[in-house]
């Protein structure tokens, strides 16, 4: 290791209250302790397109949805068998997320990459959630230690074991990245702010291909060419 | 005669190493760039891997939640025979790759692209891949499994020889940035560029490049190899790390494969192979011996041949 300075760690609820989730600043490590549960593209579809009812009672039971499939079976005597769990990337679903988050009252969302400090303001803040990212990503293994017990498993007849929402008991999961805090502040746009003279610099020498790609321009009467 | 309970059993064993096992080479890579980091974020996210994959051992769960899509490199000696024949063996590495899905357990990541259904076994239509490759002599077949991650940092793109190297380092720079950001790609990556062939061999090519050659190994062309250090280096300079935080390791290593392309066109394509590099390889002999090994060793010089015919080498037929 360089001269890296170690973050500071916390151990978080699940059910976080607003003081401690005001305690949190971005680039904190943070732990999580009690009920989670996963849901992605397919419980949402579900919950919120389809109207199904969500078979648990949230946020009471549980206020932190995991963007995640588990790497996981179902036995033939009904019990999991959960090896390692990773998050997927978050950005797909802020189609769903406003509405899931005022539905659902979930006050972490944990995931892969986060969303942008527009979607963090826009209702996060407002339902005041924050967001924690994984680390690595691929810290599978880890995170899987710290499944305490798989509660149960809903709707993965009609969604399959990878969209399913698993509910997982976790005792010091982690570790996780604070990034947003309550005043809808984000991590990954603080980073990417820092880099972007180095970017320009690597970039220096080198030029635009010949053929250009729509997405490069939006300009549908453009032509592709030099 | 080679025994398909064999093969069978033998695949098994290795997509539970390469989901669970991180193989050395990419393990003292990523530990070389741990060394030189000095990002905060970066540091404590490489920190995190290596712990992680240790964890991953103790434990043999898998070393991410997100097990990829499981597919097959399956490469055979000229004088090979498999018991069943090829069917045969298509039908064992189906039935290996679902039976490792339940076992391990494995993520069931594989669904129809358009009515997601899910058969909870990474089976299905086209899945996994096998594709094949041969080797002048011997009496082997090599499985090689590789689960590499699915959603991000990968392209292609249409270049054209005017293009040249600096549009080569342009095309590299903005798929490294633009998946690199907010660590889309799970990098420090395995970085693998196909040039040329056409538009299909060259994604095949880059992704061999990434999935089939270990950390540290060179083309045989040195000046390709050059391109590769180079390539490598320009990567990890800038100024972002593990996460896309302020660091510099995005890129274990670079590889590059090429292939002969249309005249007019220089086709290129971006492959990463994230933090869990998963593959595992063994070959498999009539006579019953399997050996174990994580460097997959596809691109031998009879692959990459540019001749009509090919003289096998004295060497060769021990190497291969």
């Amino acid at each position: 290791m360089g001269d890296a300075r170690k973050p500071r760690e916390i151990r978080l609820s699940t059910t976080p209250t607003p003081e401690a989730l005001a305690e949190l600043q971005l680039g904190d490590i943070v732990y999580l302790d009690g009920l989670m549960y996963t849901a992605r593209e397919g419980v949402y579809k579900r919950a919120l397109e389809d109207k199904a009812n969500i078979p648990l009672e949230l946020p009471g039971e549980s206020a932190a949805n995991f963007h995640c499939s588990p790497a996981a079976r179902i036995n033939a005597d009904g019990s999991f068998e959960m090896g390692a769990v990773t998050a997927t990337a978050s950005f797909r679903f802020a189609k769903w997320l406003p509405e899931w988050l005022a539905k659902s009252g979930a006050k972490l969302v944990i995931g892969k990459g986060g969303m942008s400090s527009k979607d963090y303001k826009n209702y996060f803040v407002p339902n005041g959630a924050i967001y924690l990212s994984t680390v690595g990503y691929g810290t599978g293994a880890l995170l899987g230690r710290g499944i305490e017990n798989v509660e149960a498993v809903h709707w993965n007849e009609e969604l399959g074991l990878a969209q399913a929402m698993w509910v997982i008991r976790c005792k010091k999961m982690g570790p996780f990245i604070v990034a947003s805090d309550l005043d809808g502040n984000c991590l990954f746009e603080r980073e990417n702010a820092k880099i972007s003279a180095t970017i320009e610099r690597a970039y220096e020498g080198t030029k635009p291909a010949t053929l250009k790609r729509f997405g490069e321009t939006d300009d549908k009467n453009d032509e592709l060419i030099g | 005669m080679i025994s398909i309970d064999l093969i069978q059993k033998t695949a098994e064993t290795l997509m539970d190493k390469a989901a669970i096992e991180i193989p050395d080479d990419y393990l003292e890579g990523l530990k070389a760039a741990a060394k030189v980091e000095d990002g905060d974020l970066s540091s404590f996210v490489l920190q995190a891997m290596l712990e992680n994959y240790e964890v991953a051992k103790e434990d043999r769960r898998a070393m991410c939640g997100d097990t990829g899509t499981p597919r097959w490199y399956v490469k055979m000696g000229n004088e090979t025979q498999i018991e069943g024949g090829p069917i045969a063996l298509e039908a064992a590495l189906r039935r290996a790759t679902a039976n490792a899905t339940n076992g391990v357990p494995l993520r069931p990541n594989r669904v129809h692209p358009l009515w997601r259904t899910d058969h909870d076994n990474n089976v299905g239509i086209g899945a996994p891949e096998i594709e094949y490759g041969y080797e002048p002599g011997g009496e082997w077949i090599d499985l090689i499994t590789v689960h590499k991650g699915g959603l991000f940092g990968t392209d292609y793109r249409m270049l054209f020889p005017s293009d040249g190297i600096q549009g080569i380092r342009r095309f590299y720079l903005d798929s490294i940035v633009a998946f690199g950001k907010r660590g889309l790609a799970c990098q420090p990556a395995i970085i693998g560029i196909g040039l040329g062939g056409c538009k299909d061999t060259c994604m095949v090519l880059g992704k061999r490049a990434a999935c089939l050659r270990t950390v540290g190994d060179r083309n045989s062309d040195p000046k390709v190899a050059e391109l590769e250090l180079e390539l490598k280096e320009l990567g990890n300079s800038i100024g972002m790390g593990a996460m896309g935080f302020v660091g510099k390791s995005m890129v274990i290593d670079a590889h590059i494969e090429v292939g002969y392309c249309h005249t007019g066109g220089m086709q290129m394509s971006v492959h990463a192979f994230c933090l869990s590099s998963r593959r595992a390889v063994a070959r498999v002999f009539a006579d019953g011996r399997v050996e174990h090994r994580t460097d997959p060793n596809w691109f031998t010089d009879y692959q990459r041949r540019e001749t009509v015919e090919w003289e096998m080498p004295e060497s060769h037929e021990k190497s291969a």
